[in-house]
């Protein structure tokens, strides 16, 4: 209780509330704008926030985090496109039931679905912060490492049928953390003796070249779609009537948001992929989903909602980002030199609690805006693509520009930006280099601390953790060569499969071939047969 | 007909083998140079040693990315792959509209340029109606208030602002 009071007292702030506020309200906004996404909005304020007190950056970042998935399923319902990458799923059951004439519904149900997610993983995680905190300081240099490694290998893995290049992009991350003066030794590392490259290439440089100017350059370079906008009317509370009538699929899903969250790299996609299979395995009408189903729409919305305050976890109690938006949120703490890690649950842990209860403040929050103001706030989907990304060019520049004024960083953003929109034309991931980034650096410093103790190999996993960890990295990697292994196999079968299809095929064509000559040739044998029969006659 | 591997692979075609080709290439240069740009520090173990995460980095970049190379379907470079490779070239205009802005921000001033900037970019972008250049102006005007007049973000003033007259020229500093 003494806890709750102490959170409490860190959030009675008015420049607090205003955050809150404005996270929410700008999280809404920018989720629904197709092309925007919470990645680019907090790449570009990203910088303004490092001269903010730690709650109060953190909690206008965790805002826009947790807030834009209710935003992305505004125009993944009215109009078919999701707003943020994590809404496409809602595009599935909440555009049929708009083409059937039910946008009120869809929406109501998504944000009761969200709001209830939302709110059951902040919960949950309020009454497990005790038991992390008594599990975290189980966690050494080694156990971080190992909890890091783990982190690379599972976000590399999930990159079904992209996995080499998902992996080698995860190890262009970790070179270019390595550019600049080494720490310890004091020595250079891939300069070439050019200044500017000695104070290393800046993390938030590459992210808002990434994220940001990228997607400025995808828009620019897209053409103007055109909108037809389906009216609203009538209230929105119908939704939460719906949802009491779905407890099972809703608890099931954000009881998957949280559990996939809490792991690093895996997050919103796996949640929402098994909470939406489950879902359509025991539903009573399966073959309603993808055509307008309620528990479909209730799966994918509950399962995104509850992953952003799992996904803080890894990042509170270890100090280790799952994905690229805690990532950057990692950066804040490190500009008010707050270490998140084991120390942070120890010593600070009214600090973390204050976070997850500005989380739940922020849902009902959203929730409230989203019921009363969706009719207005649907007008932002009508902003065009191009100009929308004349905006974000120059949003960027802000966030650029104003992290050291140097020209250079904006040479550098904008060279990340290119190398960004080709990946996205390429359909290649772009988080594992931001990843690659961040947990490389953390892999580098924890591996040096935790080795200067192993005296053999051995000793490395000789604590009950540590020893877990890799158990969990062993096991992780031989799943992935066991699926490797049947999907080459699978290919293998195909593909001999369709030689000798083709085998057979052309031996048809060739019998068929052989048939119409031979047709053909007793054709023109009886042709000349009977010519030659009346030539004999004339003479 | 595309064949099994075709079919699996995820992403397009175009421009695959060129962007596998350019980072493998670039990956092993870079690893080639290992000696020279960093250093083997003696009496030091193998794993605190600054050569040994750019090695770790740059290993992985080679090796995944001859691996995926090795991998890829296709073999040869076709005509669609230079289109593609042409319209990643599109970007650069766009890349250089950035930079023309960041190099006039420290001499003509953060409000001026962003003002030029916007209706400027919106214009070249095909917006030529009245509404949408008076809301670029708009969102200009509200870019420079919200971040550098509310937010206090570090953009310096330009240098055409030391030639105002004094309570209006800090102003301009401080706030625009």
């Amino acid at each position: 209780m003494d806890l709750l009071l102490s959170a409490l007292d860190i959030l009675m702030r008015w420049d607090v509330a205003l955050a809150l506020l404005t996270g929410s309200v700008g999280g809404v906004l920018i989720g629904a704008i197709p092309g925007v996404g919470p990645a680019v909005a907090i790449a570009i304020l990203l910088p303004a926030t490092f001269s903010m007190d730690p709650i109060v950056g953190l909690t206008v970042l965790l805002g826009i985090y947790g807030s834009s998935m209710y935003g992305g399923a505004i125009p993944a319902i009215l109009i078919n496109t999701p707003g943020t990458a994590v809404n496409a799923l809602t595009t599935y059951d909440g555009y049929p039931m708009t083409a059937r004439g039910e946008p009120r519904r869809a929406l109501s149900l998504a944000y009761s679905a969200s709001f209830f997610g939302g709110i059951f993983s902040v919960i949950c995680l309020i009454l497990f912060a005790p038991v992390l905190a008594r599990v975290a300081p189980y966690f050494g240099s080694r156990e971080i490492f190992l909890a890091a490694l783990l982190g690379i290998i599972l976000m590399v893995v999930a990159h079904r049928g992209q996995t080499l290049i998902a992996g080698a992009l995860a190890a262009f991350g970790i070179f270019i953390q390595t550019i600049g003066l080494e720490p310890v030794k004091y020595t250079s590392r891939y300069t070439f003796d050019q200044p500017f490259l000695s104070g290393g290439i800046n993390l938030i440089v590459v992210v808002l070249g990434l994220f940001a100017l990228s997607q400025a350059f995808v828009l620019l370079t897209s053409e103007d779609e055109k909108i037809r906008m389906t009216r609203l009317r009538g209230g929105m509370f119908q939704g939460l009537r719906e949802l009491a009538r779905h407890p099972r699929v809703a608890t099931v899903s954000a009881s998957f948001g949280v559990v996939m969250g809490m792991i690093p790299g895996v997050g919103e996609f796996t949640a929402q992929f098994m909470s939406y299979t489950y879902a359509q395995r025991s539903s009573k009408r399966p073959q309603d989903f993808g055509n307008g189903s309620s528990e479909g729409l209730i799966a994918a919305e509950t399962a995104n909602n509850a992953v952003p305050a799992a996904a803080m976890v890894p990042l509170l109690a270890l100090g280790i980002p799952g994905e690229a938006l805690t990532a950057m949120m990692l950066s804040v703490f490190y500009v008010h030199n707050v270490v998140p890690g084991p120390g942070l649950f120890q010593n600070q842990m009214d600090f973390v609690v204050a976070l997850y209860l500005s989380l739940l403040i922020l849902n009902v929050l959203v929730l409230v805006f989203l019921l009363f103001a969706t009719r207005s706030l649907i007008q932002v989907v009508r902003i065009p693509n191009r100009f929308l990304g004349v905006c974000i060019l120059t949003l960027s520049f802000v966030g650029v520009y104003s992290l050291r004024n140097s020209a250079t960083d904006c040479v550098m953003a904008a060279l990340f930006g290119v190398l960004g929109y080709v990946l996205k034309r390429l359909s290649m991931p772009s988080v594992p280099i931001i990843l690659g980034m961040v947990l490389g650096g953390i892999m580098e410093v924890k591996l040096r601390a935790g080795m200067a103790r192993v005296k053999e190999p051995l000793d490395f996993i000789d604590r009950p953790v540590a020893f877990l960890l890799f158990l969990a990295i062993v096991l992780v990697l031989i799943g992935h060569f066991r699926r490797v292994l049947r999907e080459r196999a699978e290919i293998k079968a195909a593909e001999r499969g369709a030689l000798k299809s083709g085998h057979r095929f052309g031996q048809m064509l060739g019998r068929r071939r052989g048939r119409f000559v031979k047709d053909r040739f007793k054709l023109v044998r009886a042709r000349h047969a009977k010519r030659l029969r009346a030539l004999k006659d004339l003479f | 007909m595309p064949t099994e591997r075709e079919r699996r692979f995820v992403g397009p075609r175009r421009a695959q083998l060129i962007f596998a080709l350019f980072f493998v290439v670039v990956s092993i240069l870079l690893l080639s140079q290992i000696g020279s740009q960093t250093k083997w520090v003696e009496k030091s173990k193998l794993f605190a040693q600054p050569r040994f995460w750019p090695a770790v980095g740059l290993g992985g970049m080679a090796v995944l990315g001859t691996m995926h190379l090795y991998l890829l379907p296709w073999r040869k470079v076709t005509r669609y792959d230079w289109w593609e490779l042409r319209k990643w070239t599109q970007v650069l205009e766009f890349a250089l509209w950035f930079l023309a802005y960041v190099l006039l921000v420290p001499m003509i001033g953060y409000l001026p340029v962003t003002l030029v900037f916007v209706p400027l970019l919106a214009w070249r972008m095909g917006y030529r109606d009245r509404r949408m250049l008076g809301l670029s102006v708009l969102f200009a005007v509200a870019v420079v208030v919200l971040f550098k007049g509310l937010l206090g973000v570090k953009i310096p003033g330009g240098a055409i602002y030391e030639y105002l007259p004094g309570a209006l020229r800090s102003f301009f500093i401080l706030y625009l």
